[in-house]
């Protein structure tokens, strides 16, 4: 057994409910217990889908262990595959029905369903959420893709590519999709299949026409894309154009299978980075000691960044997943540091903490760590929350990846010139520890009590000067401690909201029954 | 006998023959749309701040649990993951012996601990692991440092709120006896914030009822004491094994309705008060602040919410007592009324206003009941955060359902915090213009 409170990856069939949510007319039959379905909220709440993953889940309960827990599993297939009329289906178990053996792949062929069903085996005690992706989109391409497509000569036509690995809740996979378009634009490169995003069961049938293959996340993809190097003897670019030297790298293999010119795309000036990291400004991030962890691909891209193209010194690098570990070793080695692999996210603050560094990049975890230890953090890599599913265009990959990451990993730093300014006046009453930000009112003078609320006080009312000089004490100690049980955030407004009310009663004092009506006074 | 063959036998051990034990219930099995009962953890860890809750599961359990604990994450959160691996499936190690390596490596960690609970998941149920044999084999070693209890809060077992009901029913057998001729004492129970606990406390002192206790306590080694002479009150209406355990105990239930809205929450303290042969007049007296704010309060939001149609999702078993108050006291409309269960004898009260034409539905086929909504069209729909957005989408307004397990909204001072979780989606989707 292992002790966890935080874990940086699901089970592996979340992996699977990526890969079935990102595509189009496929539906997952998963045999799992009540509560399970608390994933689809993944999907709805931090990914903010509009629509339900395409999952049904057999919930089955306690009552139902031991007597029809496969035939609850053949009704849900059956019921699924004529409500939403999938091209294809996924069936497999998760965790519990693992343990209690119904064999979905066995039923769900005994059913003589009109479409295919594809079985997955994903060993919930053994691997986790990406090994999940990346078997379940492997199992889908060998079960659909037709081997009996062939290519017509490559002279007189644009090359052909796949696009291979975003997913659903995917970090930032929306947009690199967008940046790795444009580069292939600019090569006169066809995009045959962007899969398992948007793609459809039909669509997958077809994925041997493409030229080559283009693995976007090695985590996700690159399963599949060795079967189908074996398989269409399509050869595959394997560069993660994550930062401006890796995505010129990713621009010249691409330009090589394809047969094309690269001078166009690696003319392409719209990367402010090089500039931004020139500008005098910068200087100042010269030899930041910075602690990198992650998923193997962005942690190693990061590294890369940070060490070429920001002038860091990376003082830690690690990653979450064994399975690419031996990447993330390499790319120690070239920083002079050890690699950290593992799940524990407690040896990980540790690591941190040991190495103090001054930016941290990592996951939602780190950005944790990061917050209790006093560290600038930016996120590079999932897991992450819903703030990392942002609105705007915001792509990791390409030339405008390279723009968003300066912007992202810089803002936590104190920049140059707010650095020389803290140096000089370090010594000033209002720089150091205990100032208050100066956007907080802290010492602004105190309101004074309503005018009309004094003239209409009874007469055995205090005179109004001590009136005003006793508005702290307005209050009695069982209010004030009451008011305390009411949120920070909005306790504030509440006091504020109390004393205007008991102005205007022409209270004296505010008790408990004076709170309370002041809330129902003010309730909308 | 498992936890759900319980539930059945008290209800009908209790059921009364009430008005409408003849109303037709639309009883569904099909996809359930719920949370588990682990999900619990998330609010009694923040209850009960010596108390540490282990889950025995798997990784999804811990992915569960950090899904629904969202940006709660604090310094040292009071809940973890014993993870089965292989390892343990496989009968290569004895799985008794790993749990007691991860509780020892615990408890030395977090000496802070008093209460460790050992929490069931659906993976350890069904590979029939005997926590309950693992609690009391390590509650002797540590006792009395720590005690260690266990409950299940397993999906195959519990819904959502059923994990609380799992856990104070555990709590109930090392509550302190009480003797046959101890004063008569009064027990609420089921977690409430402690804003709110505070003020039933305070007009229960107001009433002059001397001696009150609450389940669960605000610390889990200082439970209140249970005897023939304590009559508890349910705040909360999921709490069917617990009331079952204190009756084993002699306790005896005090029927009201629960503390919902002006209505709710007079009756509520009420038939609390009556029990304890306090006057009348002065019951009425105590209550009359507060019952006049409410009142003030809730008339300002009636007017945005009368006549709005409604459909509650199942999620929490709160369903049946909030829809009667957005009923009685702000107009509201019901359409559906779904519960995930549905405890006849403690809800027959709050069932008797519903009108013929209100639909109950307990359990569910989430897809089935999906077309209802669609086709019916409400106002407003109470769901899960799994099917919020995507009914928003299809143009249907909802409110997400686990924000009224989180927030206060019991009593008189929150019955219009209570009305304002409904009527702020209603004043956005009007609000805005894009």
């Amino acid at each position: 057994m292992q002790l966890a409170v935080w874990t940086y990856e699901g089970p592996p069939h979340v992996g699977a409910m990526r890969v079935a949510t990102a595509m189009e007319k496929l539906h997952y039959v998963l045999h799992a217990p009540q509560g399970d379905t608390y994933a689809d909220l993944l999907f709805t709440m931090i990914e903010r889908r509009g629509k339900r993953p395409p999952v049904t889940y057999t919930t089955f309960e306690a009552r139902d262990l031991g007597k029809d827990t496969a035939q609850i599993f053949q009704d849900a297939a059956r019921e699924a595959v004529t409500r939403f009329n999938p091209q294809a289906i996924i069936v497999g178990a998760s965790c519990t029905a693992e343990l209690i053996q119904d064999d979905p792949a066995g039923l769900a062929e005994a059913m003589g369903l009109p479409c295919p069903a594809i079985p997955l085996e994903l060993p919930s005690y053994q691997r986790k959420e990406n090994w999940g992706a990346a078997e379940t989109f492997y199992q889908i391409v060998r079960t659909l893709a037709d081997r009996s497509v062939t290519r017509e000569p490559r002279e007189g036509r644009p090359a052909r590519a796949n696009i291979l690995g975003p997913t659903a809740l995917g970090f930032r996979h929306r947009d690199d999709l967008v940046e790795i378009r444009k580069i292939l634009v600019q090569l006169g490169v066809e995009v045959n299949l962007v899969a398992p995003l948007g793609a459809t069961p039909e669509d997958i049938r077809n994925i041997g026409a493409a030229d080559f293959n283009i693995v976007l996340y090695p985590e996700i993809a690159d399963e599949a894309a060795r079967w189908l190097e074996r398989t269409f003897a399509q050869p595959c670019v394997r560069t993660v154009p994550i930062g401006v030297g890796a995505t010129r790298s990713f621009i010249a293999d691409v330009a090589e299978l394809a047969g094309a010119d690269p001078t166009p795309a690696l003319g392409d000036t719209s990367s402010r980075m090089p500039w931004w990291s020139r500008s005098v400004d910068s200087t100042y991030l010269t030899g930041k000691r910075v602690f990198i962890f992650g998923d193997a691909t962005h942690a190693v891209a990061a590294a890369r960044i940070a060490r070429e193209e920001l002038g860091f010194e990376v003082c830690g690098l690690g990653c979450y997943a064994r399975e690419f570990a031996r990447d993330v070793r390499a790319e120690a080695a070239r920083c002079g540091v050890e690699a950290l692999i593992t799940d524990d996210h407690l040896a990980v603050e540790d690591a941190i903490a040991a190495a103090a560094p001054e930016l941290v990049l990592g996951t939602q975890m780190e950005r944790h760590i990061a917050k209790r230890l006093g560290i600038p953090c930016a996120v590079i890599s999932a897991p992450v929350h819903v703030q990392d599913f942002p609105a705007r265009h915001s792509p990791q990959m390409g030339f405008e990846g390279a723009n968003v990451i300066f912007d992202t990993w810089v803002h936590p730093l104190v920049m140059g010139l707010e650095e020389h300014l803290l140096t000089m006046f370090r010594e000033d009453f209002e720089f150091s520890d205990e100032a208050g930000a100066s956007h907080h009112a802290a010492h602004s003078p105190r309101r004074a009590p309503v005018a009309d609320a004094v003239s209409e006080a009874p007469v055995e009312d205090i005179p109004a000067p001590a009136m005003a000089e006793e508005v702290g004490t307005l209050w009695t100690a069982e209010a004030e401690r009451e008011l305390k049980k009411i949120p920070f955030f909005v306790r504030g407004k509440a006091r504020r909201n109390t004393e205007n009310f008991a102005a205007a009663e022409g209270r004296r004092q505010i008790d408990l029954e004076t709170l309370y009506d002041a809330k129902a006074h003010y309730a909308r | 006998m498992n936890a759900l063959d319980l539930l059945d036998g008290c209800a009908a051990e209790q059921a009364r023959p009430a008005a409408d034990a003849q109303r037709p219930i639309l009883r569904e099995r099909g996809q359930r749309e719920v949370f588990c009962g682990l999900t619990g953890i998330i609010w009694l860890h923040r209850k009960m701040q010596d108390a540490f809750f282990l889950v025995v599961g798997s990784r999804t359990c811990a992915h569960l649990l950090q899904s629904a604990a969202g940006v709660m994450i604090f310094a040292e959160p009071r809940f973890a993951t014993a993870i089965m691996e292989e390892r343990d499936l496989a009968g290569m190690v004895d799985a008794q012996d790993e749990l007691d390596r991860v509780v020892n490596r615990l408890l030395e960690r977090r000496p802070d601990i008093r209460t460790l609970f050992l929490v069931g998941s659906c993976p350890s149920e069904v590979i029939k692991l005997d926590l309950a044999k693992a609690a009391q084999r390590l509650g002797a070693v540590h006792m009395p440092r720590v005690r260690i209890l266990n409950y299940s809060g397993s999906g195959i077992e519990t819904t959502f709120t059923q994990g609380e009901d799992a856990c104070l029913a555990a709590l109930v057998p090392v509550m302190r006896a009480l003797p046959a001729d101890a004063p008569k004492e009064l027990l609420i129970v089921g977690s409430l914030p402690d804003i709110v606990e505070d003020q039933f406390l305070r007009l229960f002192a107001d009433l002059g009822i001397a001696s009150v206790g609450v389940l669960p306590a605000r610390n889990a080694r200082d439970l209140p004491a249970v005897g023939p002479n304590t009559r508890y009150i349910l705040a909360q209406p999921f709490l069917g094994d617990t009331a079952m355990a204190l009756e084993g105990r002699g306790a005896k239930r005090i029927e009201a309705l629960f503390p919902f809205g002006v209505e709710g929450t007079s009756d509520w303290l009420r038939a609390a008060a009556r029990e304890f042969g306090v006057d009348p007049a002065l019951t009425e007296q105590v209550i009359a602040p507060g019952r006049e704010r409410a009142r003030i309060a809730l008339s300002k939001l009636r007017p945005q919410l009368e006549g709005k149609r409604i459909t509650f999702l199942p999620d929490s078993q709160l369903e049946v007592p909030l829809a009667r108050f957005l009923q009685n006291e702000l107009g509201m409309e019901l359409v559906e009324v779904g519960t995930p269960y549905l405890h006849r004898a403690h809800l027959a009260r709050e069932l008797e206003s519903f009108g013929a034409q209100v639909r109950l539905s307990e359990g569910q086929h989430v897809e089935r009941q999906l077309d209802r909504v669609r086709a019916d069209r409400p106002d407003i729909t109470v769901c899960g955060l799994g099917l919020a957005n995507p009914l928003e989408m299809e143009g249907l307004t909802t409110k997400w359902a686990i924000e009224l397990v989180f927030s206060p909204i019991h009593g008189f001072d929150q019955a219009a915090d209570l009305a304002e979780l409904f009527a702020r989606p209603l004043r956005r989707r009007d609000l805005l213009e894009v």
